[in-house]
């Protein structure tokens, strides 16, 4: 649906290089990257803001390289929301209905429903200064779903949020999707690849280091760059089936291992995520306060940037981070019987 | 009680001198005159003319040129071109010379032997001593006020903004009406006025492109010549007044705007 093929772009003090991918329709695929990866500049390209210096984006079949920007059929929501500070809400969300000259019934009507999917509808008489970060997010999210764009564009939606309204927006982007939207979103958080993504691309100096699903890009990764930048291999789905207490539940992942975590959600469907270096790996069972204690089996020794990974199998494959000396300490090998144990706070529980 | 520091207290002492030079010579006048004169002054029919004169050929000064002056300020603040920077000086040359050198430069291109002054003829009017030519006088010393005010207005509107315009579907046109236009309106309006302002207190160049009809700072420079200060001063006062009135609301007038 959207093919970007050799993609590159001289900036006075950056490039991006040779950059290909393609998404196609329905897809979510997030762009991870640190600060100053490049990312910003590959959106700004698909959406014509800039023009690269060599390669071709192809949307639906069509090279869109040289198209004008407002020919393109891309939608692109900026990362500080560039929401039209002289116009009311409403005023923002008719700015591109006008522009394609609907009759005055419809873009009313297509405004409305824009405020009720995106809950603003009691702000539509607000000018953007007075508004929160997140509903200047839904604002310029529905603005730019105005025009059904065929791709929408996402430069970091959620990095100026604080968590609540994260969990929210993530919420709403990823129904935005289920409806069939093609999105592209950009982000130096892992947390969002894992739980939006059904596509990521790792990109590091301006060139992509590794594509494909979330759990092959941060299971598998490729180089030791997307291995430390995610530095997360234990993410899993899960539910939530059981609350112990207000904020203490138990998640179920696969329908094979409970784990207590804490966390704000009562119900649903989410990721858990425990990183390998909270987790503790013993010989014996462990005489300790962690909730999550699990007996398993090691199915690997693997070398890491800092000390050894070991994979032990409880059901699901448990990635655990240990110093060399502690290996040798206590001298931990393939088929062995182990047990495995970690805090509920150390595991983090993705929910929108 | 907080203690002030000296140096402030030296800094206030050294401003307000330059206040006193500023107000003390116009409090002066004001005071030199009787109320019975400048009340007789706002009366004479040839300082109302002549204020009129002033206020409506300022005026379309600055409608006229601001009509080409806007789109080349959105030009400097936005694209980048070779001789931008000469141009940028160009704009600037009207405050630097001499006003009578500038009227004398008009002159020579407005005279009856040139194109626009055989243009006009050919109209049957003649420029030299024609309000018009009062126009390009006063546009011509106080155009540099709009163009670098509404250069700065633009270049503060941030791109994006712009870059989302074209993104939701907008023409170049219509980004520059809807978002670039009102985003730098208060600096734009403040451009105006100052360059309306300029206009109307303009004499050097003015006084050499047309004598008559009589522009109020040309007329109190005759009465002085030709009275002395005691019949200038009344007319000064009014034109003061005036000015100072148009300014003060035209100033409310865009902080209206920027309050809505």
């Amino acid at each position: 649906m959207l093919e970007v093929k050799n993609i590159s772009k001289k900036l006075d003090d950056f490039n991006i290089k040779d950059i290909s991918f393609s998404v196609n329709k329905g897809d979510y695929f997030v762009i991870l990257g640190v600060s100053g990866a490049g990312k910003s500049v590959i959106l700004e390209i698909i959406a014509g803001l800039m023009q690269p210096n060599s390669g071709t984006i192809h949307l639906n079949n069509k090279n869109i390289t040289n198209e004008k920007i407002q020919k393109r059929k891309v939608g692109l929501v900026f990362q500080d929301y560039a929401v039209f500070p002289h116009l009311s809400v409403k005023e923002n969300l008719l700015y591109p209905l006008k522009n394609v000259g609907l009759e005055k019934e419809e873009i009313q009507n297509r405004m409305n429903e824009l405020a009720d999917e995106m809950s603003i509808s009691h702000l539509l008489k607000r000018s953007p200064t007075t508004l929160s970060g997140g509903e200047l997010q839904r604002v310029a999210l529905a603005r730019t779903l105005a025009l059904n764009p065929e791709c929408l564009l996402l430069d970091e939606p959620l990095s100026s949020l604080d968590i609540q309204l994260k969990n929210n927006l993530r919420g709403l982007l990823r129904k935005i999707n289920r409806k069939g939207q093609t999105i592209i979103h950009v982000t130096h958080d892992y947390e969002d690849a894992i739980f939006l993504a059904n596509k990521v691309a790792v990109i590091n100096d301006g060139k992509i280091v590794q594509t494909g699903s979330p759990e092959e890009v941060f299971k598998n990764p490729k180089t030791k760059f997307v291995a430390n930048f995610s530095g997360i291999k234990n993410f899993f789905k899960a539910d939530i089936i059981t609350e112990v207490n207000e904020n203490l539940k138990k998640a179920v992942i696969n329908n094979k291992v409970s784990v207590s975590l804490f966390t704000e959600a009562k119900t649903g469907t989410g990721f858990v995520i425990i990183k390998n270096k909270n987790i503790i790996i013993s010989n014996i069972k462990p005489n300790i306060s962690a909730m999550n204690n699990y007996q398993g089996v090691v199915v690997d020794v693997l070398p890491a940037k800092f000390g050894v990974e070991i994979i032990v199998d409880i059901g699901i494959l448990i990635s655990v981070l240990i110093s060399a000396e502690t290996l040798k300490k206590y001298d931990f090998f393939e088929d062995k019987k182990v047990w495995i144990s970690f805090k509920a706070s150390s595991a983090k529980f993705l929910h929108g | 009680m907080k203690k002030i520091e000296p140096v402030n207290l030296i800094f206030a002492f050294l401003g307000g001198i330059v206040l006193l030079f500023i107000l003390g010579p116009l409090l002066s006048m004001f005071f030199a005159s009787s109320p019975q004169e400048i009340f007789e002054t706002t009366k004479d029919v040839e300082v109302q003319n002549s204020i009129w004169l002033t206020l409506l050929t300022s005026m379309g000064a600055t409608v006229v040129f601001s009509i080409f002056a806007i789109p080349l300020s959105y030009l400097l603040a936005r694209k980048n071109f070779y001789f931008k920077k000469l141009i940028i000086g160009i704009i600037d040359i009207p405050v630097v010379i001499p006003h009578s050198a500038a009227g004398i430069a008009i002159l020579g291109f407005i005279s009856r032997d040139t194109v626009i002054g055989k243009t006009a003829s050919y109209f049957g009017f003649n420029l030299i001593g024609h309000p018009i030519s009062i126009s390009i006088a006063m546009a011509f010393v106080s155009i540099p006020f709009l163009l670098n005010s509404a250069r700065d207005g633009f270049s503060s509107v941030p791109v994006r903004l712009e870059k989302a315009a074209l993104n939701l579907g907008a023409s170049p046109i219509r980004v520059f009406f809807t978002i670039s236009l009102p985003l730098a309106w208060r600096n734009i309006i403040s451009g105006l006025i100052m360059m309306f302002a300029r206009g109307m207190s303009e004499f050097g160049a003015v006084i050499i492109v047309a004598y008559h009809p009589m522009i109020t700072p040309v007329l109190i420079y005759e009465r002085f010549g030709a009275f002395g200060l005691k019949y200038a001063r009344p007319v000064s006062i009014v034109f003061i007044g005036v000015c100072l009135i148009f300014f003060i609301l035209l100033r409310l007038l865009s902080k209206e705007r920027k309050n809505a």
